[in-house]
């Protein structure tokens, strides 16, 4: 028996392990179009410094910062916004928009045709998040450093800080999106967010709550990113820094684990 | 015979407890059109999806190119083409960027990449519509980007799942016609249809499955010969005459299928039949005879008419 097997074989160095970027590339064609729509992503951390920092600044001069510190309100305000901000965008990109193309356009099940795996998908779309993430923190600091509310040269730091926020809690999301059934689903997600958003220390400090509440804020993802964000915005480090990153590594490595194994699940049956 | 492109031993898909696909053998050559012929349900998808490596396989073997869908997929899919049978794509780019991110899938450099979109918009009629989202496309305008997506990066082997389902007799025969010439020009092509009319035009060697199992399998042509008679008559009756017909009719030699509007009558000699009929005075409304084609080799070897 011979062989006559077509011998246009893949030239080596082409069948590249690496493949998530393709996912860039595909919703960077997407996303030049609706450019419009990145921009509100940018404007709403700004909206909330403006009205809550300055506003309730006036009112609240000083507030004791990481360490006891005392610091200005807008400035103790003004990291959280940015953590905040961050885990929004990227739990929106991963929920929503991936929910979309799962189960309404059958985008995935195309993609899988091709080379592309399902890990693929997973990392190129957790990474894409993080991609808009780190455009909409850099603009953010920039504000940030024009309101002079950046003392220390560390606080250029909160930048990759919010992208680790956002790897959190996007690969969280893109992990719970493959769980949910419906549109309806979907409340459950502004039901976490927003409590976290309102209670994981962005307004006020830790201790404001009684001591019996404070192991539950903890707990909260949103806590250990805000307190990361101060922490580099104001370029006072202590060894709880390292808990906070920690914590929010696990989190993402673990969603992002759960994520790629559910997307297959769900794409290859 | 060379070695096959596809080839499956007892190769079998379950969901469950249900199942798809029931130890099917089948060799597919290069070179060939090679085609799937079945009602819903038969588990034509499931072996595609496998083929495809988007499916694990329960059971069996399969080799792809020689190689293993299990833990050489992306080497495999890297050299096929695929049209899913529903239209899956990318509703958030236009005509021409579904081309292009396909290719870019497939790791193709961006120039050879633009060369192809143009020749391949003009394969499919869509240059005119090239930066056109896809959204308003017809769905035969659909169906033809579909299929230039699959051909994107030149596979060595074509998968089209239904690739005609659902289109008007025009965009049906436009496809075909294109399909054709991916042929002439040597694609290997594995078509799923359940339209015998597809399968006969297109198919150079065909399977007939039902519930999951391979039925019967040959060309169109020897298919015909070895399960249909060489005549069919085409019996209609009035309504009231319909019921317990095929009692009446038991007689008839050849074998008789009857189904919601008509007696299907397979015969070597139409006139004979016709005869036996009128002295028995089972006379119907209405006769039409005619040569036995890949239907008729359907409905013996399923039982079944293809209603969809």
């Amino acid at each position: 028996m011979s062989v006559s097997l077509p011998t246009r074989l893949t030239p080596p160095g082409r069948m590249t392990p690496f493949r998530a970027h393709r996912i860039w590339e595909r919703n960077y064609l997407v996303y030049r179009r609706v450019w419009k729509v990145i921009l509100t992503g940018f404007f709403e951390p700004v909206f909330y410094l403006f009205s809550i920092g300055i506003g309730i600044g006036e009112l609240v001069p000083e507030v004791p910062g990481p360490g006891g510190v005392p610091i200005d309100y807008t400035a103790f305000v003004a990291p959280a916004l940015m953590a905040a901000s961050a885990m929004n965008g990227t739990v929106l990109e991963t929920t929503f928009n991936i929910f979309f193309r799962l189960k309404f356009e059958k985008t995935y099940d195309g993609i899988l045709t091709t080379p592309m795996s399902s890990r693929d998908i997973a990392i190129g779309e957790i990474g894409w998040a993080l991609v808009r993430g780190a455009l909409y923190s850099t603009a953010f600091f920039v504000v940030m450093v024009a309101m002079g509310l950046t003392v220390s040269w560390w606080s250029v730091l909160t930048i990759p800080g919010a992208v680790l926020i956002g790897f959190a809690f996007g690969s969280v999301g893109l992990a719970a999106t493959t769980f949910m059934r419906s549109w309806q689903d979907f409340d459950l997600v502004s039901l976490v967010t927003m409590p976290l958003f309102l209670f994981s220390t962005t307004f006020y400090p830790l201790d404001v709550y009684p001591p019996a509440i404070q192991p539950l804020i903890r707990l909260s993802p949103l806590y250990h990113g805000n307190e990361m964000l101060r922490a580099f915005s104001l370029g006072i480090f202590d060894w709880t820094l390292a808990g906070h990153i920690a914590f929010l590594l696990v989190m993402g490595l673990i969603g992002a684990f759960v994520a790629s194994r559910r997307l297959d699940g769900l794409l290859r049956k | 015979m060379s070695e096959p492109l596809v080839q499956a031993r007892g190769l079998t898909k379950k969901f469950g407890d249900f199942l798809a696909v029931d130890a099917v053998d089948f060799d597919i050559a290069k070179g060939e059109a090679f085609g799937f012929l079945g009602p819903n349900g038969a588990g034509k998808t499931s072996t595609m999806k496998m083929i495809t490596t988007v499916s694990p396989i329960t059971e069996g073997k399969l080799t792809v190119f020689g190689l293993d869908p299990t833990v050489e997929g992306r080497q495999i899919r890297q050299r096929l083409g695929v049209v899913p049978q529903e239209d899956n794509l990318d509703m958030e780019l236009t005509v021409a960027e579904n081309l292009y991110i396909y290719g870019r899938y497939h790791d193709m450099p961006r120039a050879d990449i633009r060369r192809r979109i143009t020749e391949l918009l003009e394969f499919a009629q869509l240059s005119d519509r090239s930066e056109s989202p896809v959204e308003p496309l017809s769905g035969g305008m659909k169906r033809r980007l579909t299929i230039a997506r699959a051909l994107i990066s030149d596979p060595d082997l074509v998968i089209l799942d239904e690739p005609t389902t659902g289109l008007d007799p025009q965009a049906r025969h436009l496809l075909w016609d294109r399909l054709y010439r991916l042929k002439r020009e040597g694609a290997t092509l594995i078509i799923t249809t359940h339209y015998m009319d597809e399968a006969e035009q297109l198919c150079d060697r065909l399977v007939v499955m039902d519930k999951g199992k391979i039925v019967a399998e040959g060309s169109p042509r020897q298919l015909i010969a070895q399960y249909a008679p060489r005549e069919v008559v085409e019996l209609r009756y009035p309504e009231e005459q319909m019921e317990g017909i095929g009692e009446r009719l038991g007689w008839l030699e050849g074998g008789i299928e009857v189904l919601a509007d008509r007696v299907i009558v397979y015969t070597d000699d139409a006139e004979a039949t016709q005869h036996e009929l009128t002295i028995r005075d089972i006379q119907p409304e209405q006769v039409l005879v005619r040569r036995s084609s890949l239907e008729d080799v359907f409905l013996k070897l399923t039982g079944r008419s293809l209603v969809d």
